[in-house]
C-alpha cells in the first residue's frame, strides 16, 4: 500500500509536478521553449480553441506576438483555459506567464493581487444585448427586467451600481458558469444579457438567430481589457508591454505582415528602429534585436489582428471605435521606440 | 341392514384445479388481483401511453420510424420542424466528446490506454480468475504510471501532449480511475487509524473523514483550484487537473474509509485475537488475515462509493476542467449544428454514457452481494 | 500484552523498542510531528504567497458593503448590504431549498420504495425502472437537463399563464399573491398555537383509548378540521382584516406578490427526484429488514394491506430506515450546492462565488462554507445518536 502511495508521488512530482517559477521568467520560458498563456474558452474574437484545439482571437494574437519576439514561432504558445474565478490564482501561482482573458484593468487588482497590466488589448464598456422583439430602445426602459449575468466578474457589480444610480430595479440571475448564462438568456429566462459589449458581440453569433439580438447604446462602464503579469519580474513586464506597443506601432507606421521585408528598407527611421535595422532596442529586455520584425512577420500588427479576430472582417463584426489609433479618433496610443 | 353412513354410488368427477400458470391467470394475480390493483393498473398503463410514443418519436431515428435523425446526415437535417433528436451531432462530434482537444493522430495513445484498462479490470472483477495478487498490483500500481507516460508524452519519442488537451469521457474515466486507485489505499489506512486504539491517531483520523464526508464535493472542488495554490511552496505550481484529482481523492478515501471500517467491525473479534495469538504484528495479523476477510465483503460497498465517485466526475465541468459533461456543454454552442434539439442530444448522449457505466457497475455490486451473502433468505 | 504470570511473577523483559505501549507512543508521536509540520508548512506557504500578493487576511471584509444585489432573497437584502447579510440570504436560500427538496423527496422515496414490493407487476417494474435511471446519471447533468426543460416549456412572460386566485405562470416563475395582514391577526396565530398544542394531547389520549378498548379514532381529521375551523372563527371574532398583494404584469414581468424563480423550482424538482430514488431504496431495504413473520402475523389478525403496512411493518422499518434516510437528507442539502450551476443563489453561489470573487478572500471565505456544511452534518450526526438511542430494541 505504502508502494503505491509512494509512486503515486514520486509520478505525480515527476510528470504534472512542481515546477519552479524564478524571477526570471524570460529566463524560463526559453528553457521550456514556450509561452504560457491563460486564455478564455469561448469568447469568439477574443480567444476560442477550433475543434483540432487551433486557438484564434485578439487575445491569443498577443500570446502569439510574445512567442514570435522570443523564439521566432508563433506556434511556441500553450493555451490554458481559464474559468473567471481561478484566473488570478493561476497567474500568481505561476501556472501560466502571461494572463490574457478579458480581464478588466482595475485599480484593486492592479495593487491587491500581486499583479501587474501591461496595456490595453481593447477598450471596452459593459452593455446590454436584448431581443430585438422586445422593441426596447434604451437601458432606461429595463425596468424590473431580469438580466442573466456570469459570477466572478465586475459585471455584476457595474449593473447593480447602474440601476440603483437611475433608481430603477433589476432581477439578476447569476450562473457560474457562461455556457448556462448565455442558454438562459436564449430560452428566454432573461429580457436581458449583460456583459462587456466586446464579449456580446462575439456571443450573439452564437445564437441561433444573430439578427434577433441587439446591442443597447448604453455602455455603463469602463472596462479596459488588458494582458498581465505576476509582479516582481520587470524584464517579462517589459517584454509584456513592448509587445503590445509594437503592434500599435507598426499599424501606426504602416507595416502590415504583407510588407514587413520591404518595410526592412524603409528610409523612415522610425520603421527602422522598430524592425531591428537600426538601434539596440532588444538587448534590454533580453530579446534579439529584430524582436518587433517577428511580431509582424508572424502575427501582423494590432489593427490587422484587430480587423481578422473582432472587426469588419471577422463575423462578429465590431468596428474599431475606441480601439481606433489615437489619429484615427480612438484610444490607443504607444510611446516611440527610441 | 343398511349402513347409511357409506356411499353407495361413485363420487362424480371434480372439475380440474384452476391453473397456476399461464398468461391470464398471470394477468389476474399481478395486475388485477383486487379494485385498487386495477385502478393503479390502468392509471399506470394511461400514464405509458402519454410517456412512451412521444418518448419513441423523439429517440429513435428516421430509419426505424422514429422523427430523430440518424447518423451521418447533414446540420440541415435537424433544422426540421417537429425533428427529434439530432444524433447526428453526436456522430458529428463523437471524437470530441471521447478525446476533447486530445491531437487527432495521436488517439491511438489514450485508445490503448482503454483497452490496456479494460484487459486489466475485467479479471480483476471476475472471483474466479486467477493471479489476482499480480492482476492487482499491474493494475494499481504499473497501469497509472504507465498510463501516465503514454498520455502524457514526452518519453521514447511520444509527442507530448500537455493536459489541457485532455478531455471528454477520456478525462472523466482518468479522473475516476485515479481517484478510485488512489482512495483505496488511503481509505483503508484512515479506517485502520480510526480502529487504533492510539488515541491520536484515531482522532485525526476520526476529524479527517468526518471534515470530508461533511462538505459538498463542489467547495472541495473550489477549494482545490483556488486555495490549493496559496498552500503550495512560492512558485511551485500544480498541474490543474492534478489540483482536482487531489481533491476527488481525498474526498472518496473518506467516504471509502467509511465502507472499509464497516467490513472491519462486522469481523467477529476472534479472528483479532486468532492473529495476535499467532504472535503476528500488527501489521501482518492486518494485511494477513483481517484485512482480506473484510475487504472482500465491503466489495460491493467500495463499488457504490466507487459509483458515486463516477457520477461526481461531473462536477468538475464547474471549476473549468474538460470532462464528458463540458465537452458536451461546450459543443452544444457549435453554430454549425445549432438546432432546436441540439443541446437536449448532448444531455441525453452524456446521461446515456453515465447510466450505462454506473448501471453496469451497480449489476456488479448486486451480483458481488449475491455472491458473498450467506445470510438466511426466504 | 498482558503476560502470563509465570511463577516468578515477573513479566517477561522484552526491549523497550519491542513493547507495544511504548511503540503506540513512538507511532502516534511521530505522526503528530508529521501533521502539525505539514499544517505548519502550509500556513508558512499561505503566509508568503499572501504576502507576495499583498493581500490582507481577516474576516473584516463581513462587514463591507456588497455592491451587488440577489435576485431571491428571504430578507431584504440590496447593493447596500453587508456581505455577512449576503453569507445570511445564501444560507437561508440553501434551507428553504433544502427543506421543500426533503419534503418532496421523502413523499415520493416512500411511495416509489413501497411501490418496488407492491404486488402489482406493472407498479414495481414502473418504480424499479425510475429508481435505476434516476440513481445512475450524475445529479448535475439532471438539473441542467430540468432546468433547461422547465425553461422551455414554460410560457414567455406576454402569454403567462394565468391560474385561478390570481396567481400567474410565465419563464419567469411562479407568481402568487401575497396576503398581507394587520397586527390583530396575532389572536389566530395564538389560537392555532394552543389547538397544535392540543392535538397532540388529543393523539395520546386516541392511543390510550385504542388499547384499552380497540376503538379507532380518526385523530388526522379531526385535528386537520377542528385547526382550521378554530383558525378560521378566531380570524373571523378578532376582525382582522387580510388583503392581498395581487401580482401585477410590467413591462418584462410581474410585480408584487410572492414570485418562486425557476432556479428554484427545477433545484428543488431535481433534488427531489434524485433523493427518492435513494430514499425508496432505503424504505425497500427497511420493510424487507422486517421479518416476513411480521406480515403473517398481521394477515392472520386480518388487516389489510394498507393497514399491515402501516401499523405493523413500516414502525418496525422505520428503526432501520431512519438512520440512512438522515443520512439521505443530508446528502440532499449538500447537493443543494449544484444550484450554483443553474443560476440559484444558494450559499455556493452567492458566497463562495460571488463574494470570494469580489473580495478574493479565498481562505476565509471557503472556510465559512465549509463550517456551515460541517454544522450540519454534526446536527445530523447528533439526532442519528440520539434517535438510535431511543429507538434501540429493549430485550425483554
Amino acid at each position: 500500500m505504502k508502494k503505491t502511495l509512494v509512486t503515486m508521488a514520486v509520478v505525480a512530482s515527476m510528470g504534472l509536478g512542481a515546477t519552479a517559477v524564478q524571477a526570471q521568467t524570460l529566463d524560463a520560458v526559453k528553457a521550456k521553449g514556450f509561452v504560457q498563456c491563460g486564455v478564455t474558452a469561448g469568447v469568439p474574437g477574443m480567444s476560442q480553441p477550433d475543434a483540432n484545439n487551433n486557438w484564434s482571437g485578439l487575445e491569443v494574437d498577443y500570446c502569439r506576438a510574445i512567442a514570435a519576439a522570443i523564439f521566432n514561432d508563433a506556434q511556441a504558445v500553450r493555451f490554458t483555459p481559464l474559468t473567471s474565478q481561478e484566473r488570478f490564482a493561476a497567474l500568481s501561482a505561476g501556472e501560466i506567464d502571461v494572463l490574457s482573458r478579458t480581464t478588466t484593468w482595475t485599480m484593486s487588482r492592479d495593487t491587491d493581487l500581486g499583479i501587474s497590466f501591461t496595456g490595453v488589448m481593447y477598450y471596452d464598456g459593459q452593455g446590454f444585448l436584448v431581443r430585438k422583439s422586445d422593441g426596447i430602445a434604451s437601458a432606461l426602459d429595463l425596468d424590473g427586467a431580469a438580466i442573466c449575468i456570469e459570477s466572478g466578474t465586475t459585471t455584476e457589480l457595474n449593473a447593480a451600481d447602474y440601476f440603483a444610480s437611475h433608481n430603477l430595479d433589476f432581477n439578476p440571475v447569476v450562473f457560474v458558469d457562461k455556457p448556462e448564462v448565455l442558454k438562459a438568456y436564449e430560452d428566454g429566462r432573461c429580457d436581458v444579457l449583460t456583459s462587456d459589449a466586446s464579449q456580446l458581440a462575439s456571443d450573439r453569433t452564437k445564437f441561433a438567430d444573430p439578427s434577433e439580438h441587439v446591442l443597447l447604446p448604453e455602455i455603463i462602464s469602463k472596462e479596459p481589457l488588458g494582458p498581465s503579469v505576476r509582479s516582481g519580474d520587470p524584464q517579462w513586464f517589459n517584454i509584456g508591454r513592448w509587445v503590445y506597443y509594437a503592434l500599435l506601432e507598426a499599424e501606426e507606421l504602416g507595416v502590415t505582415q504583407a510588407n514587413v521585408d520591404e518595410q526592412l528598407g524603409s528610409d523612415n527611421p522610425s520603421v527602422r528602429r522598430l524592425l531591428g535595422v537600426e538601434g539596440e532596442f532588444g538587448a534590454p529586455i533580453g530579446l534579439t534585436n529584430d524582436w518587433a520584425y517577428r511580431i509582424v512577420k508572424l502575427v501582423g500588427n494590432y489593427g490587422e489582428t484587430f480587423d481578422r479576430n473582432m472587426g469588419e472582417g471577422s463575423p462578429i463584426g465590431v468596428p474599431r471605435g475606441l480601439n481606433a489609433l489615437w489619429n484615427q479618433g480612438g484610444l490607443q496610443y504607444s510611446p516611440p521606440i527610441r | 341392514m343398511t349402513t347409511h353412513f357409506i356411499r353407495s354410488e361413485m363420487v362424480p368427477a371434480q372439475p380440474a384445479p384452476h391453473r397456476t400458470s399461464g398468461p391470464i391467470l398471470w394477468l389476474r394475480t399481478r395486475l388485477f388481483s383486487s379494485i385498487p390493483n386495477t385502478i393503479m393498473s390502468l392509471v399506470v398503463l394511461g400514464l405509458l401511453f402519454l410517456i412512451v410514443p412521444p418518448m419513441f418519436f423523439f429517440l429513435v431515428p428516421t430509419t426505424f420510424g422514429g422523427h430523430a435523425i440518424p447518423f451521418g446526415l447533414e446540420p440541415d437535417a435537424c433544422r426540421v420542424p417537429g425533428a427529434g433528436a439530432c444524433w447526428a451531432y453526436i456522430g458529428a462530434r463523437i471524437n470530441f466528446f471521447i478525446y476533447g482537444f486530445y491531437p487527432p493522430d495521436e488517439y491511438w495513445r489514450p485508445n490503448l490506454v482503454f483497452l490496456l484498462g479494460a484487459l486489466l479490470i475485467v479479471p480483476l472483477l471476475i472471483p474466479r480468475a486467477p493471479f489476482k495478487v499480480i492482476n492487482a498490483v499491474l493494475f494499481f500500481v504499473v497501469y497509472p504510471v504507465v498510463c501516465f507516460y503514454l498520455l502524457n508524452g514526452g518519453v521514447f519519442g511520444l509527442r507530448s501532449v500537455p493536459t489541457e488537451q485532455w478531455g471528454g469521457l477520456l478525462v472523466t474515466l482518468i479522473i475516476s480511475l485515479v481517484g478510485i486507485i488512489c482512495s483505496i489505499p488511503l481509505g483503508i489506512l484512515l479506517a485502520l487509524g480510526r480502529q487504533s486504539k492510539l488515541p491520536i491517531i484515531k482522532t485525526l483520523c476520526i476529524m479527517f473523514i468526518e471534515l470530508w464526508r461533511a462538505v459538498p464535493l463542489i467547495t472541495v472542488l473550489f477549494m482545490a483550484s483556488v486555495m490549493l495554490p496559496l498552500f503550495m511552496p512560492q512558485g511551485t505550481t500544480v498541474d490543474k487537473l492534478l489540483r482536482a484529482l487531489i481533491g476527488v481523492t481525498l474526498f472518496s478515501s473518506a467516504y471509502l474509509a467509511e465502507v472499509v471500517r464497516g467490513g472491519l467491525q462486522a469481523l467477529p473479534r476472534g479472528q483479532y485475537e486468532a492473529a495476535s495469538s499467532l504472535g503476528l504484528s500488527y501489521w501482518k495479523s492486518m494485511g494477513f488475515i483481517v484485512l482480506p476477510q473484510a475487504l472482500k465483503h465491503v466489495i460491493p460497498g467500495i463499488v457504490n462509493t466507487f459509483i458515486a465517485l463516477f457520477k461526481d466526475t461531473s462536477l468538475v465541468s464547474i471549476v473549468g476542467i474538460f470532462d464528458l459533461l463540458n465537452a458536451v456543454q461546450s459543443a452544444a454552442s457549435d453554430v454549425v449544428w445549432g438546432s432546436p434539439t441540439q443541446a437536449m442530444t448532448g444531455y441525453l448522449f452524456a446521461a446515456f454514457v453515465f447510466w450505462i457505466f454506473c448501471f453496469s457497475m451497480s449489476r456488479y455490486s448486486m451480483y458481488m452481494e449475491r455472491r458473498l451473502d450467506t445470510g438466511h433468505k426466504r | 500484552m498482558a503476560a502470563l504470570d509465570g511463577a516468578s511473577g515477573n513479566p517477561p523483559k522484552t526491549t523497550f523498542y519491542n513493547d507495544p505501549v511504548i511503540r503506540g507512543y513512538i507511532y502516534q508521536l511521530l505522526v503528530a510531528v508529521l501533521v502539525i509540520g505539514f499544517f505548519t508548512w502550509i500556513v508558512i506557504n499561505a503566509a508568503q504567497n499572501l504576502a507576495a500578493q499583498n493581500k490582507s487576511t481577516g474576516f473584516d471584509f463581513l462587514g463591507r458593503t456588497s455592491g451587488f444585489s440577489i435576485s431571491f432573497t428571504l430578507i431584504p437584502f440590496d447593493r447596500t448590504s453587508y456581505y455577512w447579510q449576503a453569507f445570511v440570504v445564501g444560507l437561508l436560500n440553501t434551507l428553504l431549498v433544502a427543506a421543500i427538496g426533503i419534503f418532496f423527496a421523502t413523499i415520493l422515496g416512500f411511495t416509489i420504495g413501497i411501490a418496488r414490493l407492491s404486488s402489482n407487476w406493472l407498479v414495481s417494474r414502473l418504480a424499479t425502472l425510475y429508481v435505476e435511471i434516476i440513481r445512475n446519471i450524475p445529479l448535475l447533468l439532471q438539473l441542467f437537463f430540468w432546468y433547461f426543460a422547465v425553461l422551455k416549456a414554460m410560457p414567455a412572460v406576454r402569454d403567462s399563464l394565468a391560474l385561478p386566485f390570481g396567481s400567474f405562470l410565465n419563464q419567469r416563475g411562479f407568481f402568487v399573491p401575497r396576503p398581507v395582514w394587520d397586527e390583530r391577526i396575532v389572536w389566530m396565530w395564538l389560537a392555532l398555537a394552543i389547538v397544535v398544542v392540543f392535538c397532540f394531547v388529543l393523539r395520546r389520549w386516541a392511543r390510550r383509548r385504542l388499547f384499552e378498548t380497540g376503538r379507532r379514532f380518526p385523530v388526522f381529521l379531526t385535528a386537520l378540521g377542528g385547526s382550521i375551523l378554530i383558525a378560521l372563527a378566531v380570524f373571523l371574532l378578532s376582525g382582522a382584516t387580510v388583503s392581498f398583494d395581487f401580482p401585477e404584469l410590467q413591462r418584462f414581468n410581474f410585480r408584487g406578490g410572492l414570485e418562486l424563480p425557476p432556479e428554484f423550482v427545477a433545484l428543488a424538482f431535481g433534488l427531489s427526484i434524485y433523493t427518492a430514488a435513494f430514499i425508496a431504496e432505503t424504505v425497500r431495504g427497511g420493510i424487507k429488514a422486517v421479518s416476513r413473520g411480521q406480515t403473517e402475523a398481521a394477515e392472520s389478525l386480518g388487516l389489510k394491506e394498507g393497514d399491515r403496512l402501516r401499523l405493523v411493518v413500516l414502525p418496525q422499518a422505520m428503526r432501520v430506515i431512519v438512520p440512512p434516510l438522515t443520512s439521505q437528507y443530508l446528502n440532499l442539502t449538500k447537493n443543494s450546492s449544484l444550484g450554483a450551476a443553474i443560476g440559484y443563489p444558494e450559499l455556493v453561489n452567492v458566497f463562495a462565488g460571488t463574494t470570494l470573487n469580489q473580495t478574493g478572500k479565498a481562505i476565509e471565505v471557503i472556510g465559512m462554507t465549509m463550517l456551515v456544511y460541517l454544522t450540519f452534518s454534526l446536527l445530523t450526526s447528533a439526532f442519528m445518536n440520539w434517535y438510535n438511542g431511543r429507538v434501540a430494541l429493549v430485550e425483554r
